[in-house]
């Protein structure tokens, strides 16, 4: 069957099984891969993309449920060539370490802030409960998005934990 | 928080730009033109016979292009391991399954869903036999793994290299002991239970066999490239290099990926078989039961102790779970808890486990492997001894720790030298940073109010940083995957014609930030920007051999071999520019991108300048070869010993059972550090897995050997909200035994901190008589304790 939807700003369209899944199409059909299967059962979150809006796991939909749909990947962040401030959040507070989950976390935390503006330490470890990372311990990305949450909202960030010496 | 690097401070992690745009090169991301897909035949049961294999359905179907059973591929034997102790692993299972999940035929189609349809209809003849999974019952040989083997593969028995005559000495001295009138004897069985490492992107291979070349590309989501590329040499009558190994961005390794799989060898058998490239990405629950598994101990530790606090004694026996099959290193995971098993303490110990199979899957490497289990051990003992004798946890520590004087030259009761320590410095800074008086002061405050808040301590000593090449007479050797050259670290350094330089190497690095660590290192060296440096790891056909990443080694090892490149590049570009400045070579300082005459900076020369002339020999001094790069292979005279304190504070809520963590306190020591912030990050992620050991995480399988836990919604790995941020420092003591200063921190965090939570959580219940809860520490089994020491 043929889906059409927007990722990333371009209208796209392509063929698709009707048991394709969305991150399936979007690895193999579109070539876009920074959107990473972790655990096919909706726990992981290395998956989370934008679908009109909210913050979905790529894993458990279908591509026939995304057609007409707008979408946005982690590769969409940037807008030329400037980095959204919650990707420069995670390189300031070394927030990644093997970056696997990185995308989905990113997604997740972009949303986290378009709906929480200013949110407590708890917060942002509720809003990201369901991506997990097995890197970080998750310290630097609560570190990250708060971070990115300051740059957003046009204050000057703390500074980070290694320079407090 | 210290800040203090030997190599000037922090630099933004160079891998952070890519891996943050989704642009990072995992290896599932790689799409090869006709690349045929694998999908696996695994056994539902953990021990059965296998009789026929009707493969008539899968080989009919639109889009297949091969199945394969064990007829096929077992004239390639069975899988190398590294320590070949027991039985290794079929390629394809031949006969009798050992395991739920074993691989018993793969198919190869043109789409990924068609593979596995056509898996999926593959019908197996399976006998079903009785299994084995309990390790006491395993130890009696009541039920043979292996028919016609014993169960128990090898006892490991400590101190290492006593002889019989020895250990009955040792055993009759704390015999002796326990007879005294002012003994106290603790003891305790503990569980120490499996764990599933899950990284979270699931392995993946991807060969592609040139039939044009007769040689491989292979892509794999490996810690150990060389290694690989070596097997695959071995098991296809090819040299090493015959075979690439490619393993761009690996998504978290945690020492699962520390093995070369069958699967590996598969696949490359398929796209030799088959003329095309041919890939294969496990799903989360093959991850689960056929990736390896980590820890599985059951043990018994004992101290003999006076009333005052001396321990006299202390024993560990017990038991650990090979699973059915040996790999890499499997029965020397417990070898390396014995390294460790006294810890940092100077007292007679002895130590004795046997390590068994099991019809469950191979245990090997995971995070810490056997050091976390020793420490576990250990320290729960110690504090169920401290609180025996009304001492306070810290005071009852340091009253047995080898002391800082003892260093260098002290020998561990286990029988191994370390290089250096300070562990009351350490103890101290801790105590300090937690503010432990005013701790305990607020716990008994709460207490008073009736509520359930406890403080725990441990403390820890690694071995890590393998690098000494004489770990090859300890039976550690490479050999078998065409690496007999062990365990040195190596690194080449080119300086380019135009200035600037690559670092070629072979470690393979998950998340542990190499692009940027060994930049800095040779940044530092040549005095030569950070972006003018190129670093190529996980790629054998660019980098010297090595044997990859684990056991927290490569900065201790590889770092220094670095380093010692870096210094011949220096020496050879010293003279070269003493020369092009018509100056003495020992006035000769490097500085800013090039080198300078020392006190007259505008004399100078760029490394454009000077590599452009080593590359012009006839301006070279007379005699000297032309070219501007040095290789140097590393080989330190001893593993590093880092080691810490970690305090962790608990409340726990008495009707459900559920944990609260905190506060969670960590002191490490580790030496040197090159960079705060990508050692924070390793002990915060390895502090992680271990609460996750202590708290949720557990390997399940049932009497029949069925895996219970084979999604991530039966394994609970714990999530952002379940954690604190957690308070670091750290102590630094540098090691002696290689230039840097540093030690290995990798594992650091896992070793130090399920003891640390498991001794808070007993200390919130100590009140109500709880002595011991074996982990997980999920509220059922806590609020079963509290039922049972109320009952």
């Amino acid at each position: 069957m043929k889906v059409s939807m927007s990722v990333n700003g371009r209208q796209v369209s392509g063929e698709a099984e009707p048991r394709t899944l969305l991150v399936h199409f979007l690895r193999e059909s579109l070539g876009l891969t920074g959107t990473h299967v972790g655990c096919e059962s909706s726990y992981c979150g290395a998956c989370t993309i934008s679908l009109d809006g909210k913050a979905v796991l790529s894993c458990t939909m279908l591509a026939a449920q995304a057609d007409g749909a707008d979408i946005t990947t982690v590769e969409g962040l940037a807008q030329d060539g400037e980095l959204h401030p919650v990707q420069e959040g995670f390189w300031e507070r070394h927030g990644l370490q093997c970056g696997f989950c990185t995308p989905g976390m990113i997604m997740s935390a972009v949303t986290l802030l378009e709906e929480n503006p200013e949110p407590s330490e708890e917060e942002i470890r509720r809003g990201i409960e369901g991506n997990l990372c097995r890197c970080t311990g998750y310290h630097n990305i609560v570190q990250a998005i708060e971070y990115a949450g300051a740059r957003m909202r046009g204050e000057e960030p703390a500074p980070a934990e290694w320079e407090n010496a | 928080m210290s800040s203090t690097s030997v190599l000037g401070g922090v630099v933004r992690r160079r891998e952070d730009p890519a891996l943050i745009q989704g642009r990072g090169r995992y290896t599932d991301d790689v799409k090869l033109a006709r690349t045929a897909h694998v999908a696996f035949v695994r056994s539902p049961y953990a021990h059965a016979t296998v009789g026929a294999i009707d493969t008539s359905a899968a080989t009919a179907m639109e889009g297949v292009v091969a199945v394969y059973t064990a007829a096929d591929t077992d004239h390639l034997g069975p899988l190398i391991a590294q320590v070949p102790v027991g039985a290794l692993r079929p390629l394809l299972n031949n006969g009798t399954v050992k395991h739920v999940g074993e691989a018993v035929a793969m198919v190869v189609a043109e789409d990924p869903y068609v593979a596995k349809d056509a898996a999926d209809s593959v019908e197996v003849d399976y006998e079903p036999m009785p299994a084995v999974v309990d390790l006491k019952q395993s130890l009696s040989d009541e039920v043979p793994v292996h028919e016609g083997a014993s169960n128990t593969l090898i006892s490991w028995v400590g101190p290492f290299g006593a002889d019989e005559a020895a250990l009955a000495e040792l055993q009759a001295g704390i015999e002796a002991a326990k007879q005294r009138d002012d003994a106290v004897v603790v003891s305790q069985e503990m569980t120490n239970q499996r764990l599933i490492p899950v990284p979270i992107e699931p392995r993946s291979v991807l060969a592609d066999y040139q039939a044009g070349y007769d040689r491989f590309d292979i892509y794999s989501s490996t810690q150990i490239p060389s290694a690989l590329a070596g097997a695959i040499g071995k098991y296809f009558g090819m040299s090493m290099n015959q075979v690439t190994v490619k393993a761009m961005e690996v998504g978290g390794g945690f020492g699962c990926k520390l093995n070369v799989y069958n699967d590996e060898v598969l696949v490359a058998f398929a796209s030799k078989q088959l003329d095309r490239p041919v890939k294969w990405t496990e799903t989360r629950r093959e991850a689960a039961n056929s990736t390896i598994q980590g820890r599985g101990w059951v043990a018994t530790a004992t101290v003999t102790g006076t009333t005052s606090g001396e321990v006299l004694g202390f024993e560990l026996e017990g038991i650990a779970d090979m699973g059915a099959y040996s790999q890499n290193f499997t029965v020397a995971i417990p070898f390396l808890g014995l390294f460790v098993g006294s810890g940092q303490y100077g007292f007679p110990t002895y130590w004795k486990m046997d390590c068994v199979t099991t019809h469950t899957m191979t245990t090997d490497a995971y995070r810490g492997a056997g050091r976390p289990e020793a420490a576990y051990y250990l320290e729960r003992i110690m504090d169920m001894y401290a609180r025996r004798i009304g001492m306070d946890p810290a005071e009852v520590r340091r009253k047995n720790y080898i002391s800082s004087s003892d260093f260098p030259g002290a020998v561990s009761p286990m029988g191994f030298p370390m290089d250096t320590g300070d562990y009351t410095t350490n103890l101290d800074a801790a105590l300090e940073a937690a503010g432990w008086s005013d701790l305990l002061a607020e716990r008994d405050a709460a207490r008073a109010e009736g509520r359930h808040v406890g403080v725990g301590l441990a403390t820890y000593v690694e071995v890590c940083g393998f690098g000494p090449s004489g770990l090859v007479d300890l039976g550690f050797s490479w050999a078998e995957y065409q690496m007999p050259s062990a365990f040195n670290g190596s690194s080449l350094v080119r300086v380019h014609p135009d200035g600037s330089a690559t670092v070629s190497i072979g470690t393979g690095p998950s998340g542990q930030g190499h692009q940027t660590t060994w930049a800095q290192i040779v940044g530092d060296g040549l005095g030569l920007e950070v972006d003018r440096i190129r670093v190529i790891h996980g790629d054998t056909e660019e980098a010297p051999p090595s044997i990859g990443s684990f056991g927290s080694r490569s900065a201790a090892v590889d770092g220094a071999a670095c380093y010692e490149a870096t210094g011949k590049v220096r020496a050879k570009a010293a003279r070269i520019a003493a020369h092009m400045l018509e100056a003495s070579e020992a006035d000769i300082e490097f500085a800013d991108g090039g080198a300078h005459v020392a006190g007259a900076p505008d004399s100078s020369v760029s490394w454009g300048d000077i590599a452009a002339c080593a590359y012009q020999p006839h301006r070279l001094p007379e005699g000297m070869e032309g070219g501007l790069e040095a290789h140097a292979i590393f080989s330190p005279g001893n593993a590093t010993w880092p080691f810490g304190t970690h305090i962790a504070v608990v409340e726990v809520d008495p009707d459900t059972g559920d944990v609260d963590l905190l506060r969670y306190i960590g002191m490490d020591d580790c030496g040197n550090v090159i960079s705060p912030m990508i050692v924070d990050g390793q002990v915060h992620g390895g502090i992680a897995q271990g609460i996750g050991q202590a708290m949720f995480e557990d390997a399940v399988y049932d009497a029949d050997g069925n895996l219970l836990s084979g999604s991530l919604v039966d394994y609970i790995l714990p999530t952002a909200a379940d954690l604190p941020s957690f308070e670091l420092d750290r102590t630094v003591t540098p090691t002696d035994v290689n230039p840097l200063g540093v030690k290995g921190i990798g594992e650091a965090g896992t070793i130090g901190s399920a003891q640390t939570v498991v001794n808070a959580v007993v200390d919130a219940l100590e009140p109500l008589g709880v002595t011991h809860i074996d982990m997980p520490l999920r509220p059922r089994r806590v609020w079963q304790a509290i039922q049972d020491a109320r009952a």
